[in-house]
């Protein structure tokens, strides 16, 4: 019997791996993914695209890794049902592998909504795999009219990665503003603005009524000629094992803070799961790849009889397009500090003598020193604050403070 | 391991160590030719006013969130240091998101950098260490 199974093969099940190594060096692990691919890193398919990353280097771990940390990999196969009872998995192989501890990284899965006339349209793809990133590519030419349904993250995303070798790129999303998730209306303008100078069309406030093989009509009117369609609306946290399994699944699948379902022995973590989030004081899912490591790892850990708490989660993007650089973290909640000068802007909202969340655009240096005000819920009372509004920086913080960051062993 | 403390009672804010540093990781044989008429940009960075001043450098942290939060996989620990691979970086930013120091920074090639204590060039001693004039950066072991 494996010690440990892992469903999963990106940023948690890997985080995972990471953990339970620095507890138990040989327990056997036996990690299955429906993905044939050596673990790569999702974020990175838009880069791909765009020719700043190739399948080498955009490997999330070197071809050593398994190997390295005594994995067995079952690749290329899915697993297909979890039995809590005898604690064993099910593979779309007809093999049944038994597990002491399971850890359940799924991830997410591209929400398609029903649009009429969709099956009419001939090239259409999501954006989330690089088999899907793959699939774009080839129907790519430079004569291609791309129609992006959504303005958030991954259509975006998408956006740039294309952008240089395509004839055009549109832009649907029925928010009013483009990255509505992350971006309030001024800083919402902000990148809009700087995305329609690189060439983009937006329709915003609207969505698509109906498609006739390459033509949209929108609700608005409008009719739209494309070539090429990418729907990238959002995505549904890949929850079906665990429900099935009588599992409770919220939004994401529950887990503690320590990784653990409510299922005996089975762990989630990573964009399937729910995780707590400190700036808002409420579960979410937080589908961000650092949050999904700090959660595999800590789950790992606990799986292997460690002790660790992944209590500091946030939401934080880091995102850019075409030079311009978004960093985002916590929640948009309180009183706000605001500058704004070009395509430079800093918005902080501050509560109950904490920093509840940031949005920086253009200038974004130093931004953790934010960050860790917000994960660490820093009394605002005990820096200053005139200088942590001004930029991020540690004069801001007592001389005691900064001789245990800068003196002390980190 | 050791690692680079600063202490800022006796940082004078010269802001040798910003020139130490870019002309350890220039690969330039003279200083002259690394940094005369060049803006530089190095991995250490002074902070501070006209009373207190301090440099502030990556910290090596022992469970660095930067390593844990890459979404490339282009930070690793290496014999304790906290290492960037250039080549897989895509200049993203989440590691300046995450930093709690602000100790990363865009290379002029737009990826990221960060100091590595100088095991790449140097060699023994990092850089800022050997060239601070005052011993207000210390390179040693501590608890």
């Amino acid at each position: 019997m494996a010690k440990y199974v892992i469903i999963g093969n990106s940023t948690a099940a890997i985080g995972c791996v990471e953990g339970i190594r620095s507890v138990d060096t040989d327990g056997e692990i036996v990690l299955v993914a429906s993905e044939k691919y050596h673990t790569y890193s999702r974020p990175l398919i838009s880069y791909l695209l765009e020719g700043k990353t190739d399948l080498e280097r955009m490997k999330y771990r070197p071809d050593s890794f398994y190997a390295e940390q005594h994995v067995t990999t079952k690749l290329g196969v899915r697993a297909t049902a979890i039995d809590p009872t005898a604690k064993t998995v099910a593979l779309e192989n007809g093999e049944i592998l038994p597990y002491e501890r399971l850890l359940v990284a799924t991830g997410s899965t591209p929400f398609i909504p029903p649009m009429q006339g969709l099956e009419t349209v001939e090239k259409a793809f999501t954006f989330m795999s690089l088999d899907d990133a793959k699939a774009l590519e080839a129907a790519l030419t430079p004569e291609s009219r791309v129609l992006i349904i959504g303005a958030g993250l991954i259509g975006l995303k998408c956006a740039e990665g294309i952008e240089d070798r395509v004839r055009s790129i549109t832009v649907v999303d029925m928010a009013d503003r483009v990255l509505p998730s992350i971006l309030d209306e001024t800083g919402s303008g902000i990148v809009r603005a700087h995305l329609e100078k690189h060439g983009l069309t937006f329709y915003l406030n609207d969505t698509v009524a109906q498609f006739a093989g390459n033509h949209a009509t929108l609700q608005s009117g409008a009719t739209l000629d494309f070539d090429v369609l990418v729907i990238a609306v959002g995505v549904r946290p890949a929850t079906a094992l665990v429900r099935e399994a009588g599992g409770e699944v919220r939004r994401g699948i529950v887990a503690d803070d320590t990784g653990k379902t409510t299922l005996p022995d089975v762990y989630a973590a990573g964009d399937c799961a729910e995780s707590f989030d400190i700036s808002c004081g409420m579960n979410r899912v937080l589908a961000l790849l650092p949050n999904a490591y700090m959660q595999g790892y800590t789950a790992g850990v606990c799986m292997a009889g460690g002790q660790a708490h992944f209590d500091q989660a946030i939401p934080m993007n880091a995102i850019g397009f075409m030079g311009l650089h978004i960093l985002t973290a916590g929640t948009y909640d309180g009183e706000t500090y605001c500058e704004k000068e070009g395509e430079n802007y800093k918005i902080l909202f501050y509560k109950d003598d904490l920093l509840k969340g940031y949005i920086l655009i253009g200038d974004v240096a130093r931004a953790g020193i934010y960050t860790a005000l917000i994960r660490n819920r820093t009394p605002l009372s005990s820096i200053d604050f005139a200088l942590i509004c001004k930029k991020p920086q540690l004069m801001a913080f007592t001389a005691k403070a900064r001789h245990d960051l800068l003196s002390t062993k980190q | 391991m050791k690692r680079v403390y600063v202490d800022e009672k006796w940082c004078l804010g010269c802001h040798l160590c910003e020139y130490y540093c870019a002309f350890a990781n220039s690969g330039k044989s003279s200083m002259i030719k690394a940094l005369k008429d060049r803006k530089i940009n190095p991995r250490i960075r002074i902070e501070g006013d006209n009373r207190i001043s301090f440099a502030v450098s990556c910290r090596h942290c022992t469970d660095p969130i930067c390593v844990k939060s890459c979404i490339a996989g282009a930070l690793s620990i290496r014999d304790g240091v906290v290492c960037i691979n250039q080549d897989k970086c895509v200049g993203c930013h989440t590691c300046v998101l995450v930093c709690p120091y602000g100790a990363l920074m865009p290379s002029d090639d737009g990826v990221m950098q960060k100091c590595e204590l100088c095991i790449e060039n140097a060699g023994g001693k990092p850089a800022c260490v050997q060239g601070c004039p005052n011993k207000a950066i210390i390179f040693e072991e501590r608890a």
